[in-house]
C-alpha cells in the first residue's frame, strides 16, 4: 500500500500572496498618505508619523483582543463601558488616598474582572449570544461608573501619570512603543501558538472543536480576560491624555473598534482574518481622520467617508467568499 | 476575473476619496495672511453655528482666514484631536468653547509652546490653559437673574429643577453655582431645587431628561435651562404634554427656536446675549492677541470693530476675561422682532 500524504497547506504562490486583503489595505494606507500630503502642506513631516499615533492609539489596544473575539464569531460591545468603569474606579481610588501605582494596578484588575465576568456568562449560558450578554454588561458597567461618579469628573493625577499619554522615550511616544509590543505579542499568540489555531477552529465550528478535545470554554475565558485587560490599557492611556475622567468617557469606542476589526478583513461570521489587517486598519482610520482634520473637513463628512470605506471593505470580502464558494462543485 | 474585480474596487476607492477632496480643495489652499481657528463644543448646535458665523465675520472683515471646527460629540477627547490638528497647521490663534475646564490643559500648553495664541470663549478653559476668556455676560448676573425669574414664575413657592448641558461644561457649572448662591437668600425659603439634570446639549437626551423630571417630580413648577438646546427641549415637552400654566420653563434660549413656546405660554420669558456678537468679539480678541496688541493681562484695552472698545478684567477663577455685556430679556412683546435675527 502506498502512502498518501494530505497537504494541509496550499503551495505558496506570488499570485495568492499579492491578492490578499491586507495588500489592499496597504495600498489604501499609502494612498491616504499620498492624498493627505497633496492636500495639506502640513502633513508630510516627521511629526505626523511619530506624534499623531498618540491621538488615535488609545482604542487600538482593544482592537487586538477584539480581533480574537470576532474570529470566534462572537462580539463584545461592553468594552467602552469597561474602559469607563475602570478609569472611574482608578480616579476615585487615587483621590481616596490610594498611591497612583496601586491605582493603576486596580484599574487593570477591574477591567480584567469585567472581561472575565463576560466570559463566565458566555461559558455558563451558552444559549445566550455574546451580543446579548455584552449589551447587558455594557449598560451594567456604564451604570456603575455613573453610580460612582454621578455626573462629575475626577482627576488631579500626579504629574508623571501624564507621561503615559503625552511622553516620549528616545523620541517615540510611550503609547506607540507599548502598542507595538502588545501587537507583537498578540501576533505571536494568534499565528504561532496552538491557542491561536484553536481560535480559527472554533470560529469555523465550535462543536467540531469541542468534540475533538479542544477546551473551548477555557479559550473563551482567556479571550474575554484579554479583552478586559486591554480595555484597561485603553483606560490608562485615555485617562492620562485627558488628565481627568468622567463616567461618559470612551462612549462609542466599542463600535469604532469593531469597525476597525471588520475593515481589517476579519469576517464577522468567524474563523477568517489575520491580526495584521486590523492593525493596518487602526492606522488607516487614524491617519485618514488626522489628514482630513488638517484640511478642516467637518466632523460629519469624516464619518461619511469612514462609513463608505467600511461598506466597501465588507462588500469586497463577501464577494470574494461568494466567488470561492461557487467554484466548489455542488 | 479576480484581477478585474480588485481593480474595479481600487478604482472605486480612489474615486470615493477624490470626490470629497475636490469639494474641500479650496479649504486646503493656503491663505496669505493670518489664520485664526474657532473650535466649538459640537456640531448641530444652532447657538454654536451663530457663534461661528460671528467669528467668521469678524475675522474676514479684517482680511484674514477663519477656520471653523467642531467635533461630532461634545467631548474633550474630540476637542483635543482637533486642537492637535490645528497646531500642526500652525494657525495664529485658537479659540475654544471648552467641553471640559481642565482636560484640555496639556494640549493647550502644547499650542502655546508652539507660539499659538490660545484662549476660550463662551465656555472657559482653566487659567493655565488660556491667555484670556471671552465671557458672554457676567456669570453672577446670569445665575441670579435666572433664579429671580423662576421665583417670579412659581409665585414665590414651589419645586424647581435645572436642566443643564454636560456636567463638565464650565460656563453652565459656574452659572449653577451662582444660582445656588442666590437661593441661599431667605426670600427663597419656599423654593426647592429638586434636581440638576444634564441633557448634554443633545436634543434627544434633553427631551428624555425633561420627561424624567416631570415624571419623578409631579409637583415641579419650573425648569431652568441655562442652555439653548435644553430650553428648546423643555419647551417642546411642556407644549406636547399641554402643561402650559402648570410647568414653566425659563433660561437661556435662541429667539428663533423659542418664539413658539413664548407665544404658547410654556416659556413666559427668557434671556440671551447675541451669540453672533460673542463670536465677533472672539474674532477681534484673536487678532489683538496675535498682533500682540494685548497679552491677556487685566487692564489692557482693545477695539472690537462695530462693538467698540473692550477692557480685559480679572475673572473669578484667577484668570482674566472680557465681558460682552448684560443678558437681554425676551418676552411675548419683543420676541417677534428678534426671532428672525438669530
Amino acid at each position: 500500500m502506498t502512502e498518501r500524504t494530505i497537504r494541509t497547506e496550499r503551495p505558496w504562490s506570488w499570485k495568492r500572496f499579492f491578492f490578499q486583503w491586507e495588500w489592499l489595505l496597504v495600498i489604501i494606507f499609502i494612498l491616504i498618505h499620498v492624498v493627505n500630503s497633496t492636500l495639506s502642506p502640513y502633513y508630510l513631516n516627521i511629526n505626523t508619523f511619530i506624534r499623531t499615533p498618540q491621538s488615535f492609539l488609545d482604542k487600538a489596544f482593544i482592537v487586538l483582543p477584539m480581533t480574537f473575539v470576532i474570529l470566534l464569531g462572537n462580539i463584545d460591545v461592553s468594552v467602552g463601558s469597561t474602559v469607563a468603569l475602570s478609569s472611574v474606579i482608578m480616579a476615585v481610588a487615587y483621590n481616596a488616598g490610594l498611591p497612583m501605582p496601586l491605582a493603576i494596578v486596580l484599574c487593570l484588575a477591574v477591567s480584567t474582572a469585567c472581561g472575565l465576568f463576560n466570559g463566565i456568562l458566555m461559558v455558563k449560558y451558552k444559549e445566550l449570544s455574546a451580543a446579548i450578554i455584552t449589551i447587558s454588561t455594557m449598560t451594567i458597567y456604564r451604570g456603575f461608573a455613573y453610580v460612582i461618579l454621578e455626573d462629575q469628573a475626577s482627576g488631579g493625577f500626579p504629574e508623571w501619570f501624564s507621561f503615559l499619554g503625552w511622553g516620549n522615550i528616545a523620541g517615540f511616544p510611550v503609547m506607540l512603543i507599548v502598542f507595538t509590543v502588545c501587537a507583537f505579542l498578540f501576533w505571536i499568540l494568534l499565528h504561532k501558538t496552538t491557542f491561536g489555531r484553536s481560535l480559527y477552529g472554533m470560529g469555523n465550528s465550535m462543536n467540531a472543536c469541542r468534540y475533538s478535545g479542544i477546551r473551548t470554554d477555557r479559550v473563551i475565558l482567556i479571550v474575554s480576560l484579554l479583552t478586559g485587560l486591554m480595555a484597561g490599557f485603553t483606560a490608562l492611556f485615555l485617562t492620562s491624555r485627558m488628565g481627568s475622567t468622567r463616567p461618559n468617557v470612551a462612549q462609542g469606542y466599542e463600535l469604532e473598534v469593531i469597525a476597525m476589526v471588520v475593515l481589517g478583513g476579519v469576517s464577522t461570521s468567524g474563523g477568517k482574518g489575520r491580526i495584521i489587517g486590523p492593525i493596518l486598519a487602526v492606522f488607516i482610520v487614524g491617519f485618514l481622520s488626522y489628514g482630513l482634520g488638517l484640511v478642516n473637513i467637518s466632523a460629519q463628512v469624516l464619518l461619511i467617508i469612514i462609513g463608505a470605506l467600511l461598506i466597501v471593505s465588507v462588500t469586497v470580502l463577501n464577494v470574494r467568499i461568494r466567488k470561492r464558494k461557487k467554484k466548489i462543485p455542488a | 476575473m479576480k484581477r478585474s474585480v480588485i481593480g474595479t474596487i481600487i478604482l472605486l476607492i480612489i474615486v470615493s476619496f477624490v470626490i470629497p477632496f475636490t469639494l474641500t480643495a479650496q479649504a486646503a489652499q493656503e491663505a496669505a495672511g493670518e489664520r485664526h481657528a474657532f473650535v466649538f463644543k459640537n456640531t448641530g448646535n444652532p447657538y454654536g453655528e451663530k457663534q461661528m458665523e460671528g467669528f467668521e465675520n469678524g475675522i474676514e472683515e479684517q482680511g484674514f482666514e477663519a477656520i471653523l471646527r467642531a467635533p461630532d460629540l461634545p467631548t474633550a477627547e474630540a476637542q483635543i484631536k482637533i486642537i492637535e490638528q490645528l497646531i500642526a497647521q500652525n494657525v495664529d490663534s485658537i479659540c475654544v468653547t471648552a467641553n471640559d475646564y481642565d482636560a484640555l490643559e496639556p494640549v493647550a500648553k502644547n499650542a502655546m509652546q508652539a507660539g499659538i495664541k490660545m484662549f476660550s470663549a463662551d465656555s472657559a478653559l482653566n487659567p493655565a490653559s488660556r491667555m484670556t476668556h471671552v465671557n458672554q455676560a457676567d456669570s453672577e448676573m446670569i445665575g441670579r437673574t435666572l433664579i429671580q425669574a423662576a421665583y417670579d414664575m412659581v409665585d414665590g413657592a414651589g419645586q424647581i429643577a435645572i436642566l443643564s448641558a454636560t456636567s463638565q461644561a464650565s460656563n453652565q457649572n459656574l452659572w449653577i453655582e451662582w444660582m445656588k448662591e442666590e437661593l441661599k437668600d431667605p426670600k427663597y425659603d419656599d423654593i426647592e431645587l429638586v434636581r440638576i439634570a444634564y441633557g448634554d446639549d443633545l436634543r434627544d437626551k434633553s427631551v428624555a431628561e425633561t420627561e424624567a423630571l416631570l415624571r419623578t417630580f409631579p409637583d415641579l413648577e419650573c425648569i431652568i435651562a441655562p442652555t439653548t438646546v435644553g430650553i428648546a427641549a423643555a419647551g417642546l415637552v411642556i407644549s406636547d404634554k399641554d402643561l402650559q400654566g402648570e410647568v414653566f420653563v425659563t433660561g437661556l434660549g435662541l429667539p428663533s427656536e423659542m418664539a413658539e413656546y413664548i407665544h404658547n405660554g410654556a416659556c413666559p420669558y427668557m434671556f440671551l446675549w447675541n451669540p453672533i456678537d460673542v463670536g465677533y468679539l472672539a474674532a477681534y480678541t484673536a487678532t489683538a492677541l496675535s498682533s500682540e496688541e494685548i497679552t491677556g493681562a487685566a487692564g489692557e484695552t482693545f477695539s472690537a470693530g462695530r462693538l467698540g472698545e473692550y477692557e480685559i478684567v480679572d475673572a473669578g477663577d484667577e484668570g482674566t476675561e472680557i465681558l460682552l455685556g448684560p443678558p437681554f430679556k425676551f418676552d411675548i412683546d419683543n420676541i417677534d422682532e428678534w426671532k428672525t435675527v438669530y
